[in-house]
């Protein structure tokens, strides 16, 4: 037992969630904004304390070695907590208006960080199987949290099955490599691995298993089936929730397994995430050209930009890595902008769906359809956005690692995907608005949207910014 | 053939014996418990790999206590499990191709190689006084602290979710107040009245008793009403 003080966040994160579970049965009806509050304070205290705790330099270990704090675990849970700060401002008053639970709504919320925290500080398998877990079960409740809508129980119902499958898949590959290497640990497999030569078939075994219930939990073709459906189904609140951070605690639960881990296997992960990323790429652009629901473009969207996170990845070089971890701190922070918008945008518990509704957004409030522009505009990769240069940072570790073929078809189909986000761009600048009334939202969502839009263009000019911390996780 | 291999291969039988049955039969009381079967046999088999805690465990809480509650679950609600089962010989053509297809590509990749048991070391024995739930105590509480209070809050979070999918409150369900209910005066409850007993029918009965009656208002019928506007009206006075 040493260096308890290194989990001090999450054990702080913890006690506030019990704190708020508990405390929130006892405040009258009129005071339920207070677990609203007391979350937006947990989080901040929880970032605060992680950045007093994260070290300099290096990566110290807790709980005899199954808690690891690193750059890129620092970096991670920062910017974790950062987008969850954003997923409960734009998505409090939709919880009000659409009778949401709050104290559950919260909680759950904010357990689902704690698992995602948990994940990216793991140093054993064990523990990230349990973060993820944790994240999961979160999840699962969160979607189906509005009881009474049929299509959020069946979207829970989906995402719950799948889900449960890809954590056997994931489980049983974590069985085989536990078998083949007698550790847990990541570093401990690591030498294991690199000390047996090409590695043995058990753990290559167990690999493809491990890569199932990673590109799960992406949501990367062909294991996203689960995605729009639970996009679409879920309350709009918690599809922003699903589609901002937990991809970033993807982006660690892939780079733990694969680079931590098993990077001598890196020529047998190497291939089989090829084929996700194009395969991701293909199906999440074309088909989202299709989609006449929002929140389903959104979503076959995201699976479009998991597959250039894993194109990052895939490249298996430090500057790969660092890229794929730009890309998905960067997207995260872009989709929690865009279902922002169409958050504020609900009304009186009457749900943003079609595309058409973003009709004449610009008329009603110049400001929402300006940030929704430049959102979109940034997930289209053009510059001077931040998208563009996630995007060109990626492809240059592709096309350095002499997979130039594959960076062609991932440009190729992000031209193709450019036009569904300039439909949505024609629609809120050129078209007529169907309702004429402008759109009320509260005060600090409106600085918070106007914040995320100036960001998005402001990391795109500078980009450095997050960059150089990102390569700093990875000894760059 | 020593002992411990004929135990082996006499449980090991027995226990996918039961494990067939499990999914074969149609009663589904039948199928729980061959599912209790399956699980004292695998406790044996545990057993026999010096696993003890875990052996016990298995009895205690999978058949003690989960199975029994399926069986009352099952038995309760009668549930009929046959419109369930009714594609199971339809896909069975194909679902037994693609168990075999899986089973195929795994025998070719794996090839029996490594699982191959000479390639292993026999691990020796346990010494007899090696206590099993100890090693498992010390590992949990000090090497694997961490994960054990993670998936006790997983527990935790699963609580949350299922009481936050499933309780809600019924505008008409009648709640007791216990504290109003022991305050109530016999006043709030009870009226005498008299009765005359020369407008009755049967004054042989009916003679000149004081009949107690509910404190309701008049027209007022429903006896369940009337209780519970006194409960609520309890210790108002």
């Amino acid at each position: 037992m040493d260096n308890l003080g290194l989990a001090a966040p999450e054990m702080f994160l913890l006690c506030a969630i019990c704190l708020i579970l508990v405390g929130d049965l006892f405040v009258t009806e009129a005071r339920k904004p207070l677990a609203y509050g007391l979350s937006q304070i947990a989080l901040l205290v929880t970032l605060i304390l992680t950045w007093w705790i994260s070290p300099e330099t290096g990566a110290v270990t807790a709980f005899g070695g199954s808690f690891i704090m690193d750059q890129m675990a620092a970096v991670c849970k920062s910017w974790i907590l950062v987008v969850s700060m954003g997923v409960f401002l734009y998505s409090r008053d939709f919880v009000n208006s659409h009778k949401i639970t709050n104290g559950e709504y919260y909680t759950l919320a904010l357990s689902g960080v704690l698992g995602m925290m948990i994940m990216v500080s793991s140093s054993t398998m064990l523990t990230l199987y349990l973060g993820l877990e944790l994240l999961s079960l979160s999840l699962y409740a969160m979607v189906a949290l509005k009881r009474t809508d049929e299509r959020s129980a069946e979207a829970a119902m989906k995402y719950f099955v799948l889900g449960a499958l890809a954590s056997g898949a994931l489980l049983y590959g974590i069985s085989m490599i536990y078998g083949a290497t007698g550790s847990l640990h990541f570093d401990e497999i690591a030498i294991a691995l690199s000390a047996s030569g090409e590695g043995s078939t058990a753990a290559m075994f167990g690999l493809a298993f491990l890569v199932v219930g990673i590109a799960f939990k992406f949501g990367a073709a062909p294991f996203h089936m689960w995605v729009p459906d639970v996009y679409e189904g879920a309350p709009t609140s918690v599809a922003l929730y699903i589609s901002a951070a937990p991809k970033i605690a993807a982006f660690a639960l892939a780079i733990r397994f694969l680079v931590d881990g098993l990077e001598t296997a890196h020529n047998s992960w190497q291939g089989m995430l090829i084929v996700l990323s194009v395969l991701s790429i293909v199906i999440g652009n074309v088909v989202a050209l299709a989609q006449v629901s929002i929140k389903r473009m959104l979503a076959y969207s995201t699976i479009s930009h998991v597959g250039f996170i894993l194109l990052g990845l895939l490249s298996g070089s430090e500057q790969g890595y660092s890229a794929a971890m730009f890309y998905a701190i960067t997207y995260s922070f872009t989709s929690l902008g865009a279902f922002g918008v169409i958050l504020a945008m609900d009304r009186m518990g009457v749900s943003v769906n079609l595309l058409t509704d973003l009709r004449g957004l610009f008329r009603r409030s110049p400001t929402y359809a300006c940030v929704m522009g430049i959102l979109l505009v940034s997930m289209t990769g053009v510059p001077p956005t931040v998208g563009f240069y996630a995007k060109l940072a990626v492809l240059s570790a592709a096309v350095k690692a002499d997979l130039t073929w594959l960076a062609l078809i991932a440009v190729i189909f992000s031209v193709v995907g450019a036009f569904y986000y300039l439909r949505v761009i024609k629609y809120m600048f050129f078209d007529e608005p169907v309702e004429p009334q402008p759109v009320l939202a509260a005060m600090d969502v409106h600085v918070g949207l106007a914040i995320n839009g100036a960001a998005i263009l402001f990391f795109g000019l500078f980009p450095g910014l997050i960059m150089a911390a990102c390569a700093a996780a990875f000894g760059l | 053939m020593d002992l411990k291999l004929i135990i082996f291969w006499v449980f090991s039988l027995v226990l996918i014996g039961a494990a067939i049955g499990v999914i074969t039969t149609r009663n589904p009381v039948q199928a729980a418990l061959f599912l209790v079967l399956a699980f004292v046999n695998s406790s044996i088999i545990w057993m026999l790999m010096e696993a003890e805690f875990l052996a016990i465990t298995l009895v205690l809480v999978y058949v003690g206590a989960v199975m029994v509650l399926f069986l009352f679950v099952v038995m309760m609600l009668d549930v009929n499990l046959v419109p369930l089962r009714e594609g199971f010989t339809r896909y069975l053509p194909v679902g037994g191709l693609v168990a075999a297809a899986i089973v195929l590509q795994m025998i070719l990749l794996i090839r029996v190689k490594w699982v191959d048991a000479s390639q292993y070391a026999q691990p020796l024995p346990k010494p007899a006084d090696y206590s099993n739930t100890e090693a498992l105590g010390m590992a949990m509480y000090t090497d694997y602290l961490f994960q054990f209070e993670v998936a006790a809050v997983i527990l935790l979070v699963a609580i949350i979710a299922a009481i936050a999918l499933t309780m809600r409150r019924r505008p008409l369900t009648k709640y007791q107040r216990p504290a109003e209910q022991v305050l109530v005066q016999k006043a709030d409850r009870l009226r005498v009245v008299q009765v005359n007993s020369e407008d009755n029918q049967n004054p042989a009965v009916m003679s000149n008793y004081a009949a107690a009656v509910p404190a309701v208002a008049p027209g007022d019928t429903s006896v369940d009403d009337a209780i519970d506007d006194a409960t609520e009206q309890g210790a108002k006075p």
